[in-house]
């Protein structure tokens, strides 16, 4: 084993890790270059913000339209105030659109789903929705179904 | 002693765990000359070896090898210091996973930037005097073990040391073996003028070719002199060693209870 | 009573002793930087031998556990009809844990007791004393490299391991079980984070390996120089590195992945 075939297996070696690691950063973390896309914020206040966390998936029709960038309390209102980033290809949701938490499968992720509404105008950045719908909570709808609601 | 002594060692005390192996020893070695520690075994000598060369520090006394305190030098000046001598270990301790070619030209490369055709040079030189230049492809597992010492010694030699050390080099030889490693002992040191300290129980040999010889047992010097004062040396224990008695001050039985109570011969007592 | 008091009491200073020889012999090997024109190559001869030999293990490992994630996955997500969410399992456990945690182990029976018993056997046959003995230092020229080859391998390892793991569990979930090969991949990579879940995941196997490497290489040095010893010193390392990764494992996956 002379030292230049020594070499040449451990540079390859070094290279099948690296091969691995971008493997690992593109395929199966979804690290993607265009991450770097425009995105405008608009807001959402819910009652019961239920599951969904930062970085959480916002979807309209099914399709990822951007990502939750923070949870906070508003304690005036007492409601949970949500910051998303929509792609700014994503320009003309109707003002009249509502947020709504959904699971992904029985006991999936949430996520926020936009509801399309009618309107001729579009959210503007800065906007908040007017209507949301709070996540479902179990007990609740357990109690409701129990007393014959 | 008269002669030019190029290492003494003066009242060193050295245990290791709870063993005191060595309780005030003196020793002083001519340079030059062909100096044999020998003793019973257990008595220490490789600790000895190890005591010259720096690897051990003694508890107390000093060892002065060329002028210099060994025990109190720092790590990088022993390391330097450390370029001057030579070490053949019993077993060869050549690098298993270097050819002898390589083995042998090992302290040049790490210690000098010699050109490669120089350390060529060097390299065949000390294989042929140890009458291994044929052999410097060949790996240490594919050698003998007389074969694996010689080239130990080639290396140890490499830097052209002042003194070398020679740990049992006769260890297990057969009849040629030993001659071969007599004539190079002999030879280099007489050619290259230098200091050699030979740690042996083989009392023929280390007799035959020294020119200086003291005694170690019980952490101490029991005799030391050259060969045909120690022959007439007056001490039992001197006797007993180079004689090869089986009993004498080292006794033959190791201490137990007196027999007729381990055969149950006393009366009364079954 | 009084001396079995007294035995356990010195068990307890030996490991401390045995820990702080062990700190000062890891400070020995780290100052001791090895020069770039003379380490290079050391150490790439070591790299070597403790990470390109180590590949087949890795690779037959993680291919296997992959499958087997697979396997196991798809029979209990089936029950809650989330087989779709396989793939985000297999990677993720992969990534974060198992990846990391088996790559260390396998490394520490292969790698770390190949080095324990090499130093060792270096150490009966007085060739480290022999280099000392010539002004090498042996921490800096046989120590050192092997423990920088073991800190490099040990992350590359791991991520290869990850990545054969997730291919096979993809052969077995979307090939033969019938997962849609889309939904693999796609809930794969809106669960896994790179930040979070892949770099913390290297950064487990660097602490891993740095650990192995460690412990291997101070057992080798450190035993008595006999075959009783060598064989002695290979399973200590074995032992301790087994337990001191599953022990950081649970320290580094509390800190990097619990919610507090």
């Amino acid at each position: 084993m002379t030292q230049r075939t020594t070499d040449i297996t451990v540079g390859l070696f070094m290279l099948a890790g690296l091969a691995a690691l971008l493997f690992l950063a593109l395929q199966v973390s979804g690290l993607s270059p265009k991450s770097a896309k425009s995105t405008y914020t608009i807001y959402a206040d819910f009652n019961d913000t239920g599951g969904i966390t930062p970085r959480g998936r916002v979807s309209m029709a099914g399709v990822t339209v951007g990502s939750i960038d923070s949870i906070t309390l508003n304690k005036e209102t007492f409601q949970a105030r949500v910051a998303m980033s929509i792609h700014g290809d994503v320009n003309n949701i109707p003002a009249d659109s509502a947020a709504v938490i959904r699971t992904s499968g029985l006991l999936g992720e949430q996520y926020i789903d936009i509801s399309i509404g009618g309107d001729m105008e579009s959210l503007q950045p800065g906007d908040t929705f007017y209507s949301t719908q709070s996540a479902m909570n179990i007990e609740r709808l357990i109690s409701n179904f129990a007393s014959g609601k | 002693m008269g002669l030019d002594s190029y290492i003494t060692l003066k009242d060193v005390v050295f245990s290791r765990s709870d063993r005191r192996i060595f309780n005030g020893v003196s020793v002083e070695i001519p340079r030059g000359k062909i100096t044999a520690v020998m003793g019973p075994s257990g008595s220490g000598k490789t600790t000895l070896l190890r005591l010259v060369g720096g690897q051990l520090r003694p508890d107390s006394g000093s060892i002065i090898v060329d002028g210099q305190p060994i025990g109190e030098l720092r790590r990088k000046e022993l390391y330097k210091f450390r370029e001057k001598m030579g070490m053949l270990f019993q077993s060869g301790a050549l690098f298993t996973d270097l050819s002898v070619y390589e083995n042998v030209a090992f302290p040049m490369r790490v210690h000098t930037k010699l050109p490669e055709d120089m350390i060529n040079d060097i390299v065949l030189m000390k294989l042929e005097a140890v009458g291994l230049r044929g052999a410097r492809k060949l790996m240490p597992s594919e050698l003998s073990g007389g074969m694996n010492r010689r080239v130990a010694l080639a290396r140890s030699i490499a830097l052209d040391p002042e003194l070398i050390m020679y740990d049992e080099p006769f260890a297990g030889q057969d009849p040629i073996g030993m001659g071969v490693l007599v004539k190079l002992i002999r030879d280099l040191n007489s050619s290259m003028g230098l200091t050699s300290v030979l740690v042996s129980h083989d009392v023929q040999e280390s007799l035959s070719i020294c020119h200086y010889a003291c005694i170690i047992a019980d952490g101490k010097v029991i005799g030391a002199g050259t060969p045909s004062e120690l022959q007439d040396h007056p001490s039992e224990q001197v006797q007993q060693f180079l004689n090869g008695h089986p009993d004498g001050p080292v006794p033959f039985h190791y201490p137990s209870s007196a027999a007729t109570e381990d055969f149950g011969l006393a009366g009364g007592v079954s | 009573m009084i001396d079995r008091i007294a035995s356990f009491g010195r068990s307890g200073t030996d490991l401390v002793v045995s820990i702080g020889r062990a700190g000062r012999f890891l400070a020995g090997v780290l100052s001791g930087v090895p020069r770039p024109i003379t380490g290079f190559p050391l150490l790439m001869k070591q790299l070597y031998s403790v990470g390109v030999l180590s590949l087949a293990i890795i690779v037959v490992s993680g291919l296997f556990i992959g499958m087997v994630l697979g396997l196991q996955g798809y029979t209990i997500l089936s029950d809650f009809g989330s087989e779709a969410a396989i793939g985000q399992m297999i990677a993720l456990t992969l990534v974060r844990e198992l990846g990391p945690v088996v790559t260390a182990l396998l490394f520490a029976g292969r790698a770390g007791s190949a080095l324990t018993a090499e130093i060792g056997l270096m150490k009966a046959t007085e060739q480290l004393s022999s280099m000392e003995m010539m002004g090498v230092d042996p921490l800096r020229r046989v120590i050192a490299p092997r423990l920088w080859a073991g800190f490099i391998a040990m992350p590359v390892l791991a991520i290869i391991f990850s990545m054969v793991g997730i291919w096979g569990g993809m052969l077995v979930g979307v090939e033969w079980l019938g997962v849609f090969e889309g939904s693999y991949w796609g809930n794969m990579q809106a669960s896994v984070d790179f930040w979070d879940d892949v770099v913390n995941g290297i950064i487990k196997s660097v602490v891993f390996g740095f650990v192995c490497a460690w412990i291997a290489v101070y057992q080798g040095y450190d035993c008595v120089p006999t075959s009783a010893g060598i064989s002695s010193a290979t399973t200590k390392t074995v032992v301790y590195s087994s337990l001191a990764v599953l022990g950081l494992d649970f320290v580094l996956t509390a800190v990097m992945f619990g919610n507090f």
